[in-house]
């Protein structure tokens, strides 16, 4: 058990993608307006992120290496067309939320970088242990940004109403600003705890 | 006719700046925006490949996926283009014209991995964009992401001489700093009602 905690809890805090590693940010900015935003978004990630592991890891004997990164693109973005589809079938009102950041998971570096540096070296089960992970890890930090954006500058969290009816909400916190300030404070705290221990 | 494309030129420049205010390509933003001189030649490299990469991306749509009804694959035709396109772009430079390639040859491995090429030729479907518009529109964009980049780089380059606190140095204060930004550029919300 201590095994398989000890790297998804490296992937949420000392490895964070987000906050340490600096990758992905796109869509870690853009729709972490609210929480629940965030679990769909993390949730599509993660699924291309573990089928592409999948595959990757599938077909990475046969895989010539100079041609290798096309290969990949290929594989990832045939699982983004899958989540780009089913989510307009099922989830159209937060198709329309996402949006343009559904099609970009395919140029998101942090599938790509665990396609090149996991899985096309590993077996099947690591290589998906790997992918739910940093899945996760990335889906948390989601949830963090979301949620604290969305408790400051709306007062909710989840969609419920949390903080008392007077607390006058920041509107700044959902508007783009505050989504550069909540990460750069997240960031700060995060060095100061690293930096302490 | 000419106040439409302004529109919508000013409209990608500064209303909905790609960097500031929608969200796309903010790791290059961050990554390469060190040095003025940097940002300068990222700047240039993006615009080039962004105006090919939504015409080429737009022919693509109306010529060969749309009467074929391959609409399904959007994204894996446009990605694998665009590659194929950045890399070729790549190789012609380098053969032809020396003193480019030197200027902006480092930055064009990068923009295949850099969203704003892609998110470009996605919107510039999705908004059903005549040839024209796209490419008004995509100037417009890269010029937005050159101006954003190169404004912060030259703060940087003035923060790194700054007093911060221990624990904001390097990325947090650059956060901060683009947040600022962004403040700032929210502020031409509502020009033209746009």
């Amino acid at each position: 058990m201590r095994k398989f905690l000890r790297p998804l809890i490296n992937g949420i805090l000392r490895e964070n993608p987000i906050l340490v590693l600096m990758i992905g940010l796109c869509p870690a900015l853009a729709v972490s307006s609210a929480a629940v935003n965030g679990i769909y978004m993390g949730l599509a990630a993660t699924f291309v992120l573990v089928g592409s592991n999948l595959i990757i890891s599938i077909i990475r004997r046969i895989v010539p290496d100079q041609i290798r990164i096309p290969i990949f693109i290929t594989v990832i973005a045939t699982f983004v067309t899958i989540v780009d589809m089913v989510m307009h079938a099922y989830a159209p009102d937060m198709y329309s939320i996402l949006g343009i950041f559904i099609p970009l998971i395919v140029v998101n570096c942090i599938i790509l970088g665990r396609a090149e540096a996991f899985a096309y070296h590993n077996g099947i089960i690591d290589s998906i242990g790997d992918g739910i992970g940093m899945g996760l890890g990335f889906t948390f930090i989601l949830v963090v940004l979301g949620g604290i954006r969305e408790l400051l500058g709306n007062g909710t969290l989840f969609g419920f109403q949390v903080m008392p009816i007077s607390y006058k909400p920041v509107l700044l916190m959902i508007l783009p600003p505050g989504a550069f300030l909540t990460i750069g404070f997240l960031q700060a705290i995060q060095r100061y705890r690293g930096g302490k221990s | 006719m000419i106040a439409h494309f302004l529109l919508l030129f000013i409209g990608a420049l500064l209303v909905n700046n790609i960097l500031l205010i929608r969200f796309i390509a903010l790791c290059s933003f961050f990554g390469v925006s060190n040095s003025m001189s940097t940002s300068i030649g990222m700047g240039m490299a993006v615009t080039f490949v962004m105006v090919l990469a939504s015409s080429v991306s737009w022919i693509l749509w109306h010529f060969i996926l749309v009467p074929l009804h391959l609409e399904f694959l959007q994204i894996s035709a446009f990605i694998l283009t665009i590659a194929a396109l950045v890399q070729f772009v790549e190789l012609f430079l380098k053969k032809n014209s020396p003193t480019l390639y030197r200027a902006m040859g480092i930055y064009l491995p990068l923009i295949t991995t850099n969203c704003a090429i892609l998110a470009v030729a996605f919107i510039n479907v999705s908004s059903n964009f005549s040839f024209i518009e796209s490419i008004v529109y995509s100037i417009g964009v890269s010029g937005g992401y050159t101006l954003a980049i190169v404004m912060f780089a030259g703060i940087r380059e003035r923060m790194a001489s700054a007093p911060i606190p221990k624990a904001f140095q390097g990325y947090p204060i650059a956060f901060i700093t683009a947040s600022l930004m962004s403040l700032a550029f929210l502020g031409f919300k509502g020009l033209f009602g746009l």
